[in-house]
């Protein structure tokens, strides 16, 4: 964690899980386990989320809507993908009507294992994209800084 | 009379975790019409019967939903179990509907909060939530999972619950207990709970009659249906009576819901009392040939499971009704007339369960 001058908004979307992981991300939000305190807040708008937090695969009516959801969300951007659905597709794999997973869509930065995903792991997946969106972000400002000083 | 206007809700929605789209026609903030569109869940699992076989499918079914993942996996097992002619020893009835009516407990509590959070009491709904944990932790401690637990199988369970861990049940129950009476409380006689409550989306036993509502959406409007009266599982033996409420709006649905966790809290302390010895699983030999229809109730209402065979290993068809499927023209009805502000609300009276719907 470190030096984390921001606090990373998170966006859920439920891509087509069995609702599982979707509970022990709302799990993690409670005081037993308290995402809160790496100052991550649950937010509905994807236009204020910094991290993209997507659980189930994708299938062929949801797949607009993950990447509508991913292209309003402002830059630098974090998807976690939550499950093994999510990660590859899963039990689900062979069904006629599963792509596959969550990358098969949108670039996704971070995989969280398990089936349901276990909200320790799921909140170790959510730091990790803490630090990256740090990383990002610290880069962003760095080649704004530079292309100031081009332009000087 | 004023302008029509269309308001899309969801798929994303702060409220919902699940994707759901509705297309609202309001005018002056007034619903006239919701027109649902789903099928963003849809994956399609009841064709996998075609790639897996039918032992492998169990888990399969369980991933149907992963809030009533055991009473689905119940459900499959007995449809084929019935099928095969398969006698589960009554140990293994008796820890299968104690998982079960622990499953109705949490997936109750997580439905208070939920509603809690939709009428932005959200100090409620983290201690519903909180108070939910205490059940997670006692399946993690009888199964291993917090969520799918995987002990179901054809012919009986894979785990036992040994006599220590269920006196740790006893004592856990009886704590929550005392603080589910404080809860009970605030959600029965709060005035602001109240007033977003009561009278808002009622339904009628009529209509919830002939719209086909089943579980608790029905029993709040007055219509007895319970399938575990049917007799499955170690209910038979035990003594209870379908909770019902005759007024059929919000604030009922959740008094039969809040009811109905000390009714299961119940139900697993007569179970404890007279837990049987001896095996927990039967041994299940060759393949299933025939069809069968099994009812099964669970915390949304009757899900019902059409199983055929071929003697085969593979099924020939598989089909799941889920609750939710049956709840939705009960909902789109309370709709009509509504607030705009209540919709949130009243889509959560019904208890949703997408992923269930859609499979």
């Amino acid at each position: 964690m470190g030096n984390v001058k921001r606090s990373p908004w998170l966006l859920h979307y439920d891509g087509s899980s069995c609702n599982g992981c979707d509970i022990e991300v709302l799990a993690c939000l409670t005081p037993v386990y308290d995402v809160e305190r790496f100052g991550v807040i649950n937010t509905g708008d994807p236009m204020q989320a910094d991290i993209f937090l997507i659980t189930g695969g994708i299938n062929t009516q949801n797949q607009a809507v993950v990447k509508q959801l991913y292209d309003q969300m402002p830059k630098p951007k974090v998807v976690v993908a939550v499950g093994v659905c999510a990660c590859t597709g899963g039990v689900f794999k062979d069904c006629y009507n599963i792509l596959g997973g969550v990358d098969t869509t949108i670039p996704v930065d971070i995989y969280v294992p398990g089936c349901a995903a276990r909200p320790q792991a799921i909140i170790d997946g959510v730091v990790k994209a803490v630090e990256l969106f740090q990383k990002r972000s610290d880069e962003m400002e760095q080649k704004k800084k530079e292309s100031r000083k081009e332009q000087k | 009379m004023g302008k029509q206007s269309i308001i899309p809700f969801g798929p994303q929605h702060p409220v919902l975790p699940e994707p759901i789209h509705l297309d609202l026609v309001i005018e002056d903030e007034k619903i006239v019409e919701a027109i649902p569109s789903i099928g963003f869940v849809h994956r399609g699992l009841e064709g996998l019967v075609k790639k897996k076989d039918f032992n492998e499918m169990t888990y399969v079914v369980e991933r149907t939903c992963g809030i009533c993942s055991f009473m689905h996996g119940m459900g499959y097992c007995e449809a084929v179990e019935n099928v095969m002619n398969v006698e589960v020893p009554d140990r293994g009835k008796y820890l299968r509907t104690i998982w079960a009516e622990m499953s109705r407990i949490h997936s109750h509590l997580l439905w208070l909060g939920l509603l809690a959070d939709a009428f932005g009491f959200e100090s409620l709904f983290y201690q519903c939530w909180r108070m939910r944990e205490k059940v997670l932790d006692l399946f993690e401690l009888t199964t291993g999972g917090r969520c799918i637990f995987s002990v179901n199988k054809i012919g009986g369970v894979l785990k036992d619950i040994d006599a220590e861990m269920l006196q740790t049940m006893l004592s856990v129950f009886e704590e929550m207990e005392t603080e589910l009476k404080t809860i009970r409380k605030t959600f029965l006689f709060d005035y602001t709970v109240e007033s977003r409550l009561k009278g808002v989306g009622v339904l009628t036993k009529e209509q919830a009659h002939n719209l086909g509502a089943a579980g608790p959406f029905a029993r709040a409007s007055g219509v007895k249906i319970d399938m575990r009266t049917r007799g499955y599982g170690a209910y038979p033996d035990l003594d209870f009576e379908p909770i019902t409420s005759e007024i059929g709006d919000s604030f009922a649905r959740c008094d039969v819901r809040i009811n109905e966790i000390f009714q299961a809290i119940d139900l697993i302390r007569q179970m404890i009392g007279k837990m049987p010895s001896g095996e927990i699983s039967a041994v299940v030999k060759g393949n299933p040939n025939g069809e069968y229809f099994m009812r099964v109730e669970q915390p949304r209402g009757e899900a019902i499971y059409y199983v055929k065979a071929n003697g085969s290993k593979f099924l020939d068809r598989m089909r799941v009704r889920t609750p939710t499927f049956a709840n939705l023209p009960g909902m789109l009805e309370t709709l009509k007339g509504a607030d705009l502000a209540d919709v949130p609300l009243l889509i959560l009276t019904i208890d949703p369960c997408i992923s269930c719907t859609e499979r």
